[in-house]
Parts: C-alpha cells; sequence; structure tokens
C-alpha cells in the first residue's frame, strides 16, 4: 500500500519537480517556507554561477580563465578598457559569434555575439555564495541592476545562455536556463535572501 | 555560396560553410601568405583583417563571412601597413619567416587602434602571435620603429 502512495504520489507530481541536468526546479523547494527557502533557492542559482562557464568570464583580476580546470585563458589575454581585450588583440580576433568546431582534431573555440568579461566589479572567482549573492544586489557592482534587471539578465541573456551550450569540449550549466530563470525569480519573490557569512 | 571581398575583389566561394577562411584563401584563392600554425587558435600565423579588425582565420567559417571585407597579408594597405614592413625590412625582423605574416597583420592592427604604442600595448596585442624563432624583441622595436615613422 505505502508503494502503491508513493507511484501515486510520483504521477501526481508535475514533471518540472523533477530536477533538470542536475538542477532542482522551484518546486523540488515547496516544502521549505521563509527565509531559509529563499537561501536554499540561492543556493541553487549558485550550482550555475559557481560554474566553471560561468566564472572563467567573472575572473578576479585582469585575465579570462578557461576550461572546467579553470587555468589561465591561452592565449594570454587581457581585459582591456572595455573588457573586450587589448587593441589589436580583442576577443573577437578569435571567438566568433558562435561556438566553431576545430577542423584538425577534437574539440571547439567558443563564440557568442557579443563575447566578452563580465565587468572587474562583478568578479566571482574566489568569492563566497554570501559574498556573491551581495554583490548580485549592490547596484554600485551589478552595473546598476535592479532585482527585475538581475532576473532579466540571468533568464534572457544570450551569453549567459551560451552556458548551456558551450560547444564541443566544454561541459554545460546544470539544468537549463529556463529552470535557472525560475529559480532566480522564486529567489527574489522570496525577498532575496543570503546564505550566511 | 559564400559572396565577400578579398583585398577589393569579389569572390564567391563554393564551398561548406564550416571551411575555415584560411582553407579558402590557401587552396582556394592561392593566397598562400598567410600561414597555418596550430588550426586552434593559438598561435596567430594565419591573422588577417575581417572588416578591418584582426581576425584568425583558422577558426573562422566562410560561412560566416557573407558580404564580409577580408584582407590579406598579399594587400594589406594604409600607412600603418607600409610602415610596419618598412620597419620590418630596416630592423631584419623575420627568422624562418613562417609566423611573419601574422605578426605583420597584428601589428598593423595595433597601429590602426593605437599609433603610438608602449611596450605594454604592444605585448598585450602581440601576445596571442607565437614566433618559434623568439624574433620578439625586433618585433617590439619594430614595431616602435614603425610608430615613430607614423608619427612623422
Amino acid at each position: 500500500m505505502r508503494r502503491l502512495t508513493l507511484i501515486l504520489a510520483l504521477l501526481a507530481a508535475p514533471l518540472s519537480a523533477e530536477t533538470v541536468n542536475g538542477l532542482r526546479t522551484v518546486e523540488e523547494f515547496d516544502g521549505m517556507e521563509g527565509e531559509d527557502r529563499s537561501v536554499a533557492l540561492f543556493e541553487e542559482v549558485l550550482k550555475v554561477v559557481e560554474h566553471p562557464r560561468c566564472l572563467n568570464c567573472h575572473p578576479k583580476g585582469d585575465s579570462p580563465l578557461q576550461g572546467d580546470a579553470m587555468e589561465v585563458h591561452q592565449p594570454p589575454v587581457v581585459r582591456g578598457a572595455a573588457d573586450f581585450g587589448a587593441p589589436g588583440m580583442n576577443c573577437t580576433t578569435c571567438h566568433g559569434a558562435e561556438n566553431v568546431a576545430f577542423v584538425t582534431g577534437d574539440g571547439s573555440i567558443p563564440g557568442h555575439e557579443p563575447w566578452q568579461l563580465a565587468p572587474e566589479s562583478m568578479a566571482w572567482v574566489g568569492l563566497s555564495g554570501a559574498e556573491i549573492c551581495a554583490q548580485l544586489k549592490d547596484p554600485e557592482r551589478n552595473g546598476d541592476r535592479d532585482l527585475a534587471e538581475i532576473h532579466e539578465h540571468m533568464a534572457e541573456d544570450g551569453l549567459v545562455g551560451w552556458g548551456w551550450h558551450p560547444g564541443e569540449g566544454r561541459e554545460p550549466v546544470p539544468g537549463t536556463q529556463e529552470v535557472f530563470g525560475e529559480l532566480v525569480k522564486a529567489w527574489i519573490d522570496t525577498g532575496a535572501a543570503c546564505p550566511a557569512g | 555560396m559564400t559572396l565577400l571581398t578579398v583585398n577589393g575583389e569579389e569572390v564567391s566561394l563554393d564551398l561548406p560553410e564550416d571551411t575555415p577562411l584560411l582553407w579558402a584563401l590557401r587552396d582556394e584563392l592561392r593566397l598562400t601568405g598567410t600561414k597555418f600554425g596550430c588550426g586552434i587558435a593559438q598561435c596567430g600565423a594565419c591573422t588577417v583583417m575581417v572588416d578591418g579588425m584582426p581576425r584568425r582565420s583558422c577558426v573562422t567559417p566562410v560561412g560566416t563571412l557573407e558580404g564580409a571585407s577580408v584582407e590579406t597579408i598579399e594587400k594589406v594597405e594604409g600607412p600603418e601597413a607600409k610602415a610596419v614592413q618598412d620597419a620590418w625590412t630596416r630592423i631584419d625582423v623575420p627568422q624562418c619567416g613562417w609566423c611573419q605574416s601574422g605578426q605583420v597583420m597584428s601589428a598593423t592592427a595595433l597601429l590602426r587602434m593605437n599609433p603610438a604604442p608602449s611596450d605594454e600595448d604592444i605585448d598585450n596585442a602581440m601576445a596571442g602571435n607565437i614566433c618559434r624563432c623568439a624574433t620578439y624583441v625586433r618585433i617590439r622595436a619594430a614595431i616602435h620603429d614603425a610608430a615613430e615613422t607614423l608619427e612623422g
């Protein structure tokens, strides 16, 4: 009987309650309330934010990182005044509007239009979850965005979305951009609480 | 079919869209001044200009170039290109020469954007152009020399 109840409960649950590619959906947090729920939602958001696909272009300092091991970008490149590389060696010297598979072997060079670094104020590498949370909410450091605009960036920006379609040789971030956007929205709607410390 | 301009002339390339521009330049258009080095945008030997900006042709599919304007080492023109090539000759920069088409294109791009670069500006712009003969000191000197020529 207990097994039958469990099966019926699973069948009755909406499909979106299931974890998608390693990212839990908003519905999976329905059993939680208040600040605990908001913090838990943000910690799920961090599964994406702290993935190398995102951190590599939110670096601390002047150089992007690359690869799942987050090594310093090769060839060596610098951020430049516009977060777009140095004059004569801009990001677009190598990165095009889309991922390009190498024709000489395995792998690909990533691409998207635009392709550039996040500003230095938005560096995530080396920050704790709590510090990233505070930074995301701080207009002085987040590009003067309010929380609705933060949601829009996370849920709809094409370069953010590249993280789920990074090309051959790179692991995508967990989930989908749709699920990620829903998590960000639910975090905001529950008060955008940050983890402790 | 991709229609584009190469060195001022209209060309149509009837190639699979994922064919690298470098292949098209060398094998179809017989513009062999642009070199293959690594094929993965790590060495800079294949640098050309696309719509006035430096671009690694080994990772540039021809299908992305509809309507684009490509300049190669064979015909790159303008005061910066001339100053760079004159300085390269004057200082005798190349050793084996394999990477030098790419070096000249990147140096020209730098001077078009920054006519008076510092050592740091040069190092940042040229960091993606590898030279197996290690002519880096002469490359830097030649770019300074070209900048002085442009100045006056």
